[in-house]
């Protein structure tokens, strides 16, 4: 059994077929004639070997060029449904290329953690009138923030998977314990699909061990990969990192599914055409899908893909912009086009605290993109000002708002029989005095086939969206921990080292 | 016996069942007698009209009212029960006659002239009747001269009138207008209601009550009897 996700029906397209066909030839083009610039020796030589062109340009950097039919057959090779699972196997996830179930994943990993408090202000004029106002409080996350933004992710219904979307930052968090630290804190408190990337290589086997425990063996996590990964080993332009390669070449040996990730600026990094950012973005994703087939065949990769606009008045990512919306959709369209699993990005608003701004942001393309139907979409509950900031209170009402859009994606209920029995129904109450439908609706309202009024609104009319989320955060706070077993928290701290003590549950559960 | 079917017809009430064929909220009583049905076998088994009202339809409806202000139910369900006392209180309206029993009551109601929206209105109709008001629902589009007409020789006692636009408003201006002019000041009482009026103007045109919604209706009503 897998979570139902959001099934696309007609799937929004911006591309027509042979917008898709010019926009593949131009990625195979720049793939085999100004090629990708690899840092990696290792991935040099996976290249060369599988008949890729391979020209030193500097120190410890080659060239390679790719020939289209060995991205053809990296395409081919990959595989076109992908198992992401989880603790609870009814929250595993089934990602198929050719089907728009979109899965929704929080992310990605912000510095920043957004404290509200509402603090009462009194009208100088009227000091009967009294009014509660937000008050935002930034500072740098804690494995405190992750363990708990973990358990939000469990009890917010629409959220499919989790992606950490906090960085550690605690004194005692080094880059040799980081990773275990990170995951161990998704773990132990979501039982849904966990998926990061990863900052050291030497965690990784620690890392796998956690998650074998966690699974139940070496077998058990091949069977249900509670965990994957993702990798952004393309700088752009057209630069494959040495880190992030060793990486992802590691993963690949291991098996568990992995997300190629490219995040090219249009303006800066890419060029400023929908044309010129599509195609560059294509062509990095499929240099690293091509390189995953090469190291081993079958890999489970997912085509992932975050291509944003340059803002203009400071050069950061525009994700707010419409056309970063409109370069992910076409992007979706791109991996649908190769049948490939893709992981796309929508949701994230350039403001720096939770308002109109950012709901009118991540509403325009979370709706555009999701509609779109990629399979795996990290929608950035909670993230604020570009990638850099998250706030569970945002989390909050991102949730209510892809409640809206999940009730929006039933399928409607057109067919002759229902047709014929709404005309008898009109008929009949058409000839009645009042000519109201009250007891058709009824039933539908008690089966909860009708969606609510919005669940923030305040009937006093006034504007009290955030106070009555943060009450709603604050009663998921207080849900009991979804934490993992207490012989398997007791193995965690046996045998991977460097996990915090202060993270172990077990007097708590 | 006899409580058994008054508590028959209270429960069915509360769920909003008018007759059989209706859905409640428990899906147990799917196709088991509604409040129609359990209405006349009330009345065929002796039970007494006052007693109908007074143990069943009226404690239910108030029983409906503390649902929908304690938010666990929602205004097609009070519609639903209150369609059901309506149809009850048609069943039972030639019995009290026979037993001179008076209803609470006599109430017209009608969208003014130009205008020709009624859900509003037929809301107000459902939930007077379900109150237990004796309701004649005069229509839309309903020109002044006809409502005049209608409040003189029924014997209304109050007048409800609705208008959804601006531009029909003013209508209803005319009719408070036309009822002093027939010499029905004062024995006729006027609510007004629609999306385009507001106490305040209520309060410009003399109207008797301002009624926000469907509820406001009855309790404004109401308020006129004691007066």
């Amino acid at each position: 059994m897998a979570r139902e996700g959001l099934l696309v029906i007609r799937p929004l397209e911006r591309l027509a077929t042979k917008d898709l066909n010019h926009i593949h030839q131009a990625s195979l083009d720049i793939l085999s004639e100004i090629g990708i610039n690899c840092h990696n020796r290792d991935a040099v030589e996976a290249f060369a070997g599988a008949g890729a062109g391979a020209s030193p340009v500097g120190d410890e950097i080659s060239n390679i060029k790719i020939p289209p039919k060995l991205v053809l057959k990296a395409i081919e090779n990959a595989p076109k449904e992908i198992v992401l699972g989880a603790r609870d196997p009814a929250n595993q996830l089934i990602l198929h290329g050719d089907r728009t179930r979109v899965y929704l994943a929080s992310g990605s990993e912000s510095n920043i953690w957004l404290d509200t408090s509402f603090r009462p202000f009194i009208n100088k004029n009227d000091p009967d009138e009294e009014v509660k106002l937000p008050s935002f409080n930034p500072r740098r996350g804690t494995v405190a923030d992750l363990a708990f933004s973990a358990h939000l992710a469990q009890s917010l219904d629409t959220l499919d998977a989790f992606i950490r979307p906090v960085n550690i930052q605690d004194k005692d968090i080094n880059n040799h314990n980081k990773d275990v630290n990170k995951f161990f804190c998704c773990l132990n408190n979501t039982s849904k699909h966990v998926m990061a990337g990863l900052t050291s290589l030497e965690q990784l086997q620690n890392v796998i061990a956690m998650a074998e425990i966690v699974a139940g063996g070496q077998q058990a996590l091949q069977n249900n990969p509670i965990i994957s990964f993702i990798t952004c080993l393309v700088k752009s332009p057209l630069q494959m990192v040495d880190d992030t390669t060793q990486t992802l070449i590691r993963i690949c040996l291991e098996g568990l599914p992995v997300v190629i990730s490219s995040s090219p600026q249009a303006g800066t990094t890419a060029p400023p055409s929908e044309a010129g950012i599509v195609s560059q973005i294509n062509a990095e994703v499929l240099a690293g899908i091509t390189l995953t087939q090469i190291i081993n065949p079958g890999t489970p990769v997912i085509y992932g893909s975050v291509p944003v606009r340059a803002r203009l008045d400071n050069l950061n990512d525009a994700y707010g912009a419409p056309e970063s919306t409109a370069y992910n959709i076409d992007c979706v369209q791109m991996a649908r086009y190769y049948g490939l699993p893709c992981y796309s990005t929508a949701g994230v608003s350039d403001a720096p605290i939770p308002g109109l701004q950012s709901a009118v942001e991540r509403l325009f393309s979370s709706l555009l993109v999701a509609l779109s139907g990629p399979q795996y979409l990290h929608c950035a509950f909670g993230l604020l000002d570009g990638n850099s900031t998250f706030s569970p209170l945002q989390a909050v009402m991102d949730d209510t708002h892809f409640k809206m859009l999940r009730q929006f994606l039933k399928p409607a209920d057109i067919d002759p029989e229902n047709l014929e029995a709404v005309y008898r129904k009109i008929a009949d109450t058409v000839q009645t005095s009042q000519k109201l439908f009250i007891n058709d609706i009824r039933p539908l309202m008690r089966k909860g086939k009708l969606s609510k009024p919005y669940i923030f609104e305040d009937r006093q009319g006034n504007d009290s969206v955030l106070c009555k989320a943060n009450q709603e955060l604050e009663r998921l706070m207080t849900l009991p921990g979804c934490h993992l077993p207490e012989e398997i928290i007791e193995k965690v701290y046996e045998r991977i080292p460097g996990i915090l003590p202060r993270l172990d549950t077990r007097k708590s559960n | 016996m006899e409580t058994e079917i008054i508590e028959k017809i209270r429960e069915n009430l509360i769920q909003g069942r008018k007759s059989e064929e209706d859905e409640g909220i428990d899906e147990t009583l799917n196709g088991t007698p509604g409040v129609i049905e359990l209405t006349e076998e009330a009345l065929e088994k002796g039970v007494s009209p006052k007693e109908i009202i007074s143990l069943a339809i009226t404690p239910g409806m108030e029983a409906v009212g503390e649902k929908y202000d304690s938010g666990e139910y929602f205004i097609p369900d009070m519609l639903a029960s209150a369609q059901a006392a309506g149809a009850a209180m048609e069943i039972l309206k030639p019995h009290l006659e026979k037993a001179r029993i008076a209803s609470k009551g006599r109430v017209a109601v009608a969208t003014v002239k130009d205008d020709i929206h009624d859900i509003g209105k037929n809301i107000v109709v459902i939930l007077l009747k379900g109150a237990g008001y004796d309701v004649d629902d005069l229509g839309i589009d309903v020109s002044t001269e006809k409502i005049v007409e209608e409040v003189k020789t029924r014997g209304i006692e109050y007048l409800g009138l609705s208008a959804l636009l601006t531009s029909t408003m003013t209508r209803m201006k005319e009719v408070i207008e036309a009822l002093d002019k027939a010499g029905l000041k004062g024995k006729v009482r006027v609510l007004i209601g629609g999306a385009a009026v507001s106490q305040e103007y209520a309060d410009e045109i003399g109207a008797d009550a301002y009624c926000a919604d469907g509820f406001q209706a009855i309790s404004a009503i109401g308020a006129l009897k004691q007066q």
